[in-house]
């Protein structure tokens, strides 16, 4: 019977080919990235924690062999399924650039297609939109560090605590040290003890066995002594990995999210908001670790909210604008002092507050927020009818007029609208790209 | 149930169709006894792994084979397949095996129980046997090394992107796969012993270093080489006369730029394509081989009532599409389907062997109405390859029912010409005509090595022999050329001659 075994792999780690993707995904990092950018503009944000397919030009990722021109010279092939044919039938030929007379050199693994097409994971769509964000102005005000420790490999050590055991050098170690100390292998004592056995087993032994059984007896003795003296591993061949604590910079930061929901705010107005803040908050999540983000909501009055009341509960009634500001600086005074932190600010509106409102916010943003803030984005959210009304960057509702006047004034201030979900996403890049920040 | 019934059932290898691993092996040793016993197959020792639709796919991208070096091209490749199979477009394979010593072959655990039993006789006895048992395989390939080849390769490679950057190794790789075709030894054998001399050279001076205990050293690849390997390596070169069709191995050797870390990249790359060389050249042959295995064995165990009426149904349901050959006008046709093919010849070895019509005995008197249909196809297993095999084994009973005819297309003409069809006066020509089609040199470019002054300017001259006018794509030629250009690092001649 031959020889045979089964081995069940089901269980073995998943996403071998990871480094592989990875390397797919650098190599093809611009043409990827331009499409990202596309399938943006024609994307809607629910779609937010799904990956997403996207088509690359496979130019970027061809794979060059020598081929034969398929246009050129003469050629033979044998086809299956002959109907009508006879020896010395013409047929004309398809025009050129038609269907027949590929073949197989234009090999089936589509590499002789314009296109390449492949699935990106939410985490990787979401790398590649974020890649070129920043908060702007991060570093300009270098203040408090937060120094947070993180801990490195540091060589080895020979203390530590047993789940940093290094095996393989502890290994290492005892086996040259029971080499250096001869210590008896358990391979050569079992070769003695069998021989042992071997003459106990004799009924009736001559001289020579005696002899040699208590020669054997005392050896293994000897043996068996020498092995508790040079044990097999001993604490002196134990070594750990060490880690040591490094410091760690980071810079504190503080995300304020205003976001009005007053009745004036529609239920569609209103999930726009908060797309853009899920958008944002996700962005901060994934690029700034150590960033407090403070959600605020206000109608008439304001209140600081948790973010699953922030994003998911329903509230509505009156609008004053301005009682979001006074809680905001509320909160900052309380917590955020400017001498500490990096503030930043975010705030959405339909832009209709109580009348009279609109000046008071611009007094206390110039009067109060936009002296400490790094950077404040005000984005107004229309409806798709008014974007028509509204098409230019003058005309607006109350408040986009009011801070319009002031916005020059602050080159750290960004004002913005949006009319439809598809706005999100550029939008989005349009506050925080890099580029963005610089001419800030 | 009637006791007749109850009895049979019972002498079912599995009476539903969930697979467990009591029943696989309770299956694979009435598939073995048939394979051994009946057919008197010769197979290296099975290693069979149940394995994912992901790990399929996975394997799929990279060669099929279980350990690869990384690199972009297979991420791609995963991308691609995995979008085909996640949207219905393209299933997995049923199977993939590997010709290595023991033989590896992976099971799908999506598969039913027949899909399984279905799958270890392809693979498990077909392939394998012929794996073993072929000439091309036995002489060009190293079943028995490949796996500790692929392992060193994929630790190697990691290595050198430690050593000297991921950009760097892509560079050399991507260089190195533009040249995969023109990587093989077609007409001679590669240099084995030499190459069995070196890694015994190697494996010396390795074990010096360990006494010398340079530790660290010895787990770097060098960043220069030393004078001995440099005078070897002069040496070899010396060796090659020119014109070499192996473009790798000359650039390997002979390359003014290459570090020696870059070199073994090049013959990593170079003995891979060699290792499956042969797999491209025996296409037919080798899924003839392993369809007609699983058929007759499929058949058999329900003969011997191993297997039930739905199992066989299910069996067949699968292998006729496997064996399904579109016709040519047909919007599936893709080509000749090779398992189609190859089942066919084979399937007709055996009744040209058993029951012969007076054209048979006409074309094939060696062997037709003698019955011994076992012999002759372990011979032709044994003994041939695509081309050769079509050649001397295709019978005008297969060319009929296949309703074969060969096509002349000429480009300067704005007609294309029948040459033959299945009938008396032109078997024979659609024979040659179908042979020719599997003869790789005459689908690859021939393109060689036919200059390099390596004294001079060093430049390096290549010759494609144009064969039937067809020319070179001009595209791919020039991106190619910049590749081989990367590797040599000197002024790169690419000539076209008729041959």
């Amino acid at each position: 019977m031959n020889h045979f075994h089964f081995i069940d792999r089901r269980k073995n780690p998943k996403g071998k080919s990871l480094g592989n993707r990875q390397r797919f995904l650098k190599r093809a990092r611009v043409q990827i990235k331009e499409a990202v950018q596309k399938s943006l503009r024609e994307r809607s944000i629910e779609d937010i924690d799904k990956g997403e397919k996207i088509t690359i030009p496979s130019k970027s990722t061809a794979e060059p062999r020598f081929r034969l021109n398929p246009d050129a010279g003469e050629r033979d092939a044998v086809h299956p399924g002959n109907k009508e044919f006879t020896p010395g039938d013409k047929i004309k030929k398809p025009p050129k650039g038609g269907g027949k007379g590929k073949g197989k050199d234009a090999s089936a693994d589509g590499e002789g297609e314009d296109s390449f097409q492949f699935t990106l994971t939410q985490e990787e769509f979401l790398d590649i939109f974020f890649e070129d964000l920043e908060l702007p102005n991060l570093v300009k005000r270098s203040l408090k560090e937060l120094k947070s420790t993180a801990y490195k490999r540091a060589g080895l050590t020979v203390a530590g605590s047993p789940n940093n055991i290094n095996l393989i050098r502890t290994m290492r170690n005892a086996h040259g040290r029971r080499l250096a100390l001869r210590r008896p292998s358990t391979s050569e004592m079992n070769a003695l003890k069998a021989r042992l056995f071997e003459l106990e087993a004799i009924a009736q032994p001559n001289d020579n066995e005696v002899a040699e059984k208590l020669r054997l007896v005392e050896q293994l003795q000897a043996m068996e002594q020498r092995r508790r003296y040079v044990p097999f591993i001993d604490p002196l061949d134990v070594r750990y990995n060490a880690y040591a604590p490094t410091p760690v910079e980071t810079t504190a930061a503080v995300m304020f999210c205003l976001m009005d929901v007053s009745g004036s705010m529609g239920e569609r107005e209103k999930d726009l908001a908060k797309r853009f803040y899920m958008l944002l908050h996700l962005f901060l999540k994934r690029r700034y670790e150590r960033v407090d983000v403070v959600f605020i909501r206000h109608t008439h009055h304001a209140e600081e909210v948790d973010e699953e009341t922030f994003f998911y509960s329903r509230q509505s009634g009156g609008t004053v604008v301005s009682t979001a500001l006074e809680k905001m600086l509320e909160v900052q005074r309380e917590r955020y002092s400017p001498s500490e932190w990096n503030i930043y600010v975010a705030q959405a509106s339909d832009g209709f507050t109580q009348s009279g409102d609109a000046q008071r916010c611009v007094e206390i943003l110039e009067e109060e927020v936009m002296p400490i803030s790094q950077y404040y984005a005000y984005i107004e959210i229309l409806d798709e009818r008014e974007l028509e009304v509204f098409s230019d960057a003058d005309s607006g509702a109350e408040l986009w007029r009011a801070y319009r006047i002031f916005a020059p004034k602050w080159p750290n201030f960004a004002q913005t609208r949006i009319a439809r979900p598809q706005d999100i996403f550029p939008v989005f890049r349009e506050l925080f790209s890099k580029d963005a920040k610089e001419a800030a | 149930m009637s006791a007749a019934a109850a009895e049979k059932s019972s002498a079912l290898l599995y009476p539903d169709n969930d697979w467990d691993f009591t029943r696989l092996k309770a299956t694979y040793n009435a598939i073995e006894d048939i394979a051994l016993n009946d057919l008197g197959l010769d197979v290296y020792p099975n290693q069979i792994e149940i394995i994912s639709s992901e790990q399929m796919l996975d394997a799929y991208s990279s060669h099929g084979m279980p350990l690869m070096y990384r690199h972009w091209s297979y991420g791609k490749h995963f991308a691609r397949d995995q979008q085909l199979y996640q949207r219905g477009y393209q299933g997995l394979a049923y199977e993939i095996v590997i010709n290595s010593d023991p033989c590896i072959a992976y099971l799908m655990e999506e598969n039913t129980m027949t899909m399984q039993a279905l799958v270890m006789a392809h693979a498990c006895f077909g392939h394998n046997h012929f794996f073993k048992n072929n000439y091309l395989f036995r002489q060009w390939t190293d079943a028995e090394g490949i796996l500790s080849y692929l392992d060193f390769a994929k630790k190697y490679v990691a290595k050198c992107e430690d050593e000297y950057g991921l950009d760097e190794v892509e560079r050399i790789l991507d260089a190195a796969h533009a040249l995969m075709d023109q990587g093989v030894f077609r007409y001679r054998r590669p240099p084995r012993l030499s190459e069995a001399d070196k890694v015994a050279r190697a494996a010396a001076r390795a074990e010096h270093e360990q006494k010398t205990f340079n530790d660290i050293w010895r787990t770097l690849p060098a960043v220069e080489e030393d004078d001995e390997d440099k005078e070897e390596r002069a040496n070899e070169v010396k060796d090659i006369k020119l014109p070499e069709e192996n473009i790798l191995y000359f650039i390997e050797k002979a390359s003014p730029v290459l570090k020696p870390w870059q070199r073994e990249l090049v013959r990593i790359v170079r003995n891979i394509a060699q290792y499956f060389y042969p797999q491209r050249q025996t296409k037919v042959m080798n899924e003839g081989c392993a369809t007609f295995v699983h058929h007759y064995i499929m058949n058999e165990l329900y003969a011997r009532g191993q297997i039930g009426e739905g199992a066989i149904m299910e069996f067949l349901h699968s292998h006729s599409s496997v064996v399904f050959q579109p016709d040519f006008d047909d919007p599936r046709y893709s080509g000749i389907n090779p398992y189609a093919l190859g089942f066919a010849m084979m399937e007709d070895i055996r009744r040209i062997s058993e029951r012969p019509t007076e054209e048979d005995r006409e074309w094939f008197p060696q062997f037709a109405g003698r019955g011994d249909w076992r012999a002759v196809l372990k011979d032709a297993w044994a003994n041939y390859r695509d081309e050769s095999f079509i050649l001397q084994y295709l019978s005008p009973t297969v060319m009929r029912n296949l309703r074969l005819f060969a096509v002349h297309d000429d480009s300067e003409e704005s007609h294309v010409e029948i040459s033959a069809i299945h009938n008396s006066g032109g078997f024979k020509r659609l024979r040659e005509k179908l042979a020719a089609q599997y003869d790789l040199g005459m689908h690859e470019p021939n393109i060689q090595v036919v200059a390099a002054d390596l004294d001079g300017d060093r430049m390096l001259t290549l010759r494609h022999a144009v064969h039937n006018g067809r020319t070179l794509d001009t595209k791919t030629r020039d991106d190619v050329l910049w590749h081989v250009h990367r590797l040599w690092g000197h002024k790169v001649k690419l000539e076209e001659e008729a041959a």
